[in-house]
């Protein structure tokens, strides 16, 4: 033992020691979050908004989306981080109930790099590329909303036209959809 | 011969070795890969029995490493497990006893283990190992953990990462991690802030296997499925106010009559209770031998650094980490895990930093574009508690801006840790803000 410390006295010699009361540290989950959030690239088209400053862990994200049988609506995640973040992905679900293939009634989001394909590597800014992808690319074979799914794969134009009445607060099949216009 | 038989099997008396007979062969001599500078016999011995070691986690692998450390020489033994004793556990965490379920597994191995190898003292602590601060950490010499939670490994790790100091050779805590699952395991011995931590390996971990959410929802072909539909999303759809409790039977049952049902219209057969307690808990089958493996190699590395009898696992430059796998036939192999230069944790240790705490938080900003080892340029700051200022996202900035012109004093405490990203640099910057005035 005495041997380490001194291979680790030559290699740190320059280095000022920490002292001083015990005091909470930055966590490893912060510190990871507090850089992906630096390397966010928000564009046009998405806004955060932290109910706390303090919290970075819980946000929530909108998406516009500027294209796509989309565009004009006004989109909300929220975003949960916990503490094993990275080893864990975050928890992502739509706070309103639209009509999407790949997002149920209940705000549960078909992404693959939010469950199966998540890895460490990957930040925060691939999980708002991928749900911003969604909206410009609804997915009919990866569906969580069956019924959308079925509609987009049998009649694109039919779909399109449920998108946007759902997107205006109307019903699609007997569901009602929340407005989300801007 | 009889006679030395018997008491090794009593423990013989109080000042005799029998029981220790083989273990004094390696205490008493020296051997061919001993280094020239090590003395044996009384110091080696001393060493052994004085040494503080705390072992975290009292389940399976707990019980092994408790029962390995009190053979192998210790006698001063901590452990902590928030965990009570479950019927399911007495299969493999064999210091238990059908008496002895809905008991704290500390508070029962520590008696078990005290009760065997006289001599040995084993202080337990029922509890989170959150629950402990540094001090608490600092009086052992050294750490074993044998925990199933990547999360509770993480907060040790920076623990000990964070309670090296330079001018107290003491304060460097060598890590024990043994990690079993299924027939697969690792042992890795850490050296906080001289060799690769924990959160340096964290893509070692292999994710939990998951099934695409899309799946659950439309084509299930396995009754997990069905479970995990049950759970993820039958779940939120009708108990959404009710916080699932692992542990609570009428939730498991619920989920259970629902996957059940769900996996009925699907046609698919095999969906049980104790299926759906394993997917909900994800339960990873414990082979008992796989975690008698891994702690014995655990506990060779801390009589090896204890004693010094033997070059030990995790000396800097050399091999750190022993991955085991049964899966295939026989497999281990020993590599060295390097460091990495941009840990979050071991990466960038905190600097004491001498500030005026009547300085706002602009000034102090400005002030880091001019300090000669980082030019921070662009800063975002915070510590544990606040988000002291962000660059971005646009919003954070906006919500944090009104801090810039708030006084030091009024956004940390003296001695308090910020850690600081910086667009120019990969890794954070931590400092301890020491108030000058
Ligand atoms: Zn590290």
């Amino acid at each position: 033992m005495l041997k380490i410390w001194s291979m680790k006295q030559k290699q740190q010699q320059d280095e000022s020691a920490a002292t001083g009361p015990k005091k909470k540290k930055v966590t490893a989950a912060q510190l990871r979050v507090q850089k992906d959030l630096s390397e966010l690239s928000l564009g046009s088209t998405m806004k955060t908004n932290f109910p706390n400053p303090d919290d970075i862990l819980n946000f929530t994200l909108t998406i516009e989306p500027d294209e796509g049988m989309y565009k004009g609506g006004r989109f909300n995640f929220s975003f949960a981080i916990n503490q094993n973040f990275p080893h864990d992905p975050p928890k992502v679900k739509c706070t309103q109930k639209i009509y999407h293939p790949n997002i149920d009634l209940e705000g549960n989001v078909c992404l693959n790099i939010l469950r199966e394909d998540w890895k460490p590597v990957l930040n925060l800014n691939a999980v708002i590329v991928g749900l911003q992808f969604l909206f410009l690319e609804p997915n009919a074979s990866d569906p969580l909303n069956k019924e959308a799914a079925e509609d987009l794969k049998s009649n694109r134009e039919g779909f399109k036209r449920n998108v946007r009445s759902a997107m205006g607060g109307g019903s699609v099949k007997g569901q009602s959809y929340e407005r989300v216009l801007k | 011969m009889a006679e030395d038989a018997e008491s090794i099997l009593t423990n013989g008396p109080y000042n005799s070795r029998p029981r220790w007979k083989y273990l004094d062969n390696i205490l008493n001599r020296p051997g061919p890969f001993t280094d020239p500078d090590w003395v044996c016999g009384e110091p080696a011995l001393e060493g052994l029995s004085r040494a503080k070691i705390l072992v975290i986690g009292a389940g399976g692998l707990g019980c092994e490493i408790l029962k390995n450390l009190a053979l192998s020489g210790f006698k001063d033994i901590h452990v902590i497990d928030m965990d009570t004793i479950d019927v399911s556990n007495l299969n493999r965490q064999f210091l238990f006893r059908h008496a002895d379920v809905g008991k704290f597994k500390a508070e029962v191995a520590a008696r078990f283990v005290e009760k065997r190898v006289k001599g040995v003292k084993i202080t337990p602590y029922c509890g989170k190992i959150q629950d402990k601060d540094d001090d608490y950490y600092m009086q052992f010499a050294m750490i074993v953990c044998g925990l199933d939670s990547i999360e509770a490994r993480r907060w040790i790790n920076a623990t000990l990462v964070g309670m090296v100091d330079e001018n107290d050779p003491d304060s460097m805590k060598p890590l024990i991690d043994g990690g079993t699952e299924g027939f697969k395991g690792q042992a890795r011995v850490i050296f906080p802030t001289m060799t690769s931590c924990i959160e340096c390996q964290l893509d070692m971990h292999a994710p939990r296997a998951a099934v695409p959410l899309c799946t659950l929802a439309t084509i299930p072909r396995q009754p997990q499925h069905c479970i995990e539909w049950a759970h993820i999303i039958a779940w939120e759809e009708e108990r959404k106010d009710i916080t699932l409790d692992n542990d609570d039977p009428e939730h498991i049952t619920w989920l259970y009559q629902k996957a059940l049902k769900r996996a009925q219209e699907f046609n698919i057969p095999g969906v049980t209770y104790s299926m759906t307690q394993g997917v909900v808990k994800n339960i990873i089958p414990a082979i008992a031998s796989t975690n008698a493996i891994v702690a014995a190699s655990c506990c060779n590395e801390a009589f090896k650094i204890a004693s010094n009898t033997n070059p030990f696992l995790g000396f800097p430059g050399t091999d750190n980490y022993m991955m085991y796998t049964g899966d295939v036939s026989v497999y281990t192999y020993t590599f060295q895990h390097v460091k990495k230069a941009d840990c979050p944790v071991c990466g960038n240790l905190a600097k004491d930093l001498q500030v005026n705490s009547n300085s706002t938080l602009q000034e102090f900003i400005e002030s880091l574009a001019e300090r000669p080892e980082a030019q921070l340029k662009k800063p975002t700051i915070r510590t544990e508690a606040k988000s002291l200022y962000y660059q971005s996202p646009p919003t954070l900035e906006k919500q944090t801006r009104p801090n810039l012109s708030k006084k030091l004093y009024e956004l940390v405490s003296d001695g308090e840790e910020i850690a600081i990203q910086d667009p120019a640099f990969q890794i954070a910057f931590k400092f301890k803000l020491v108030f000058e005035n």
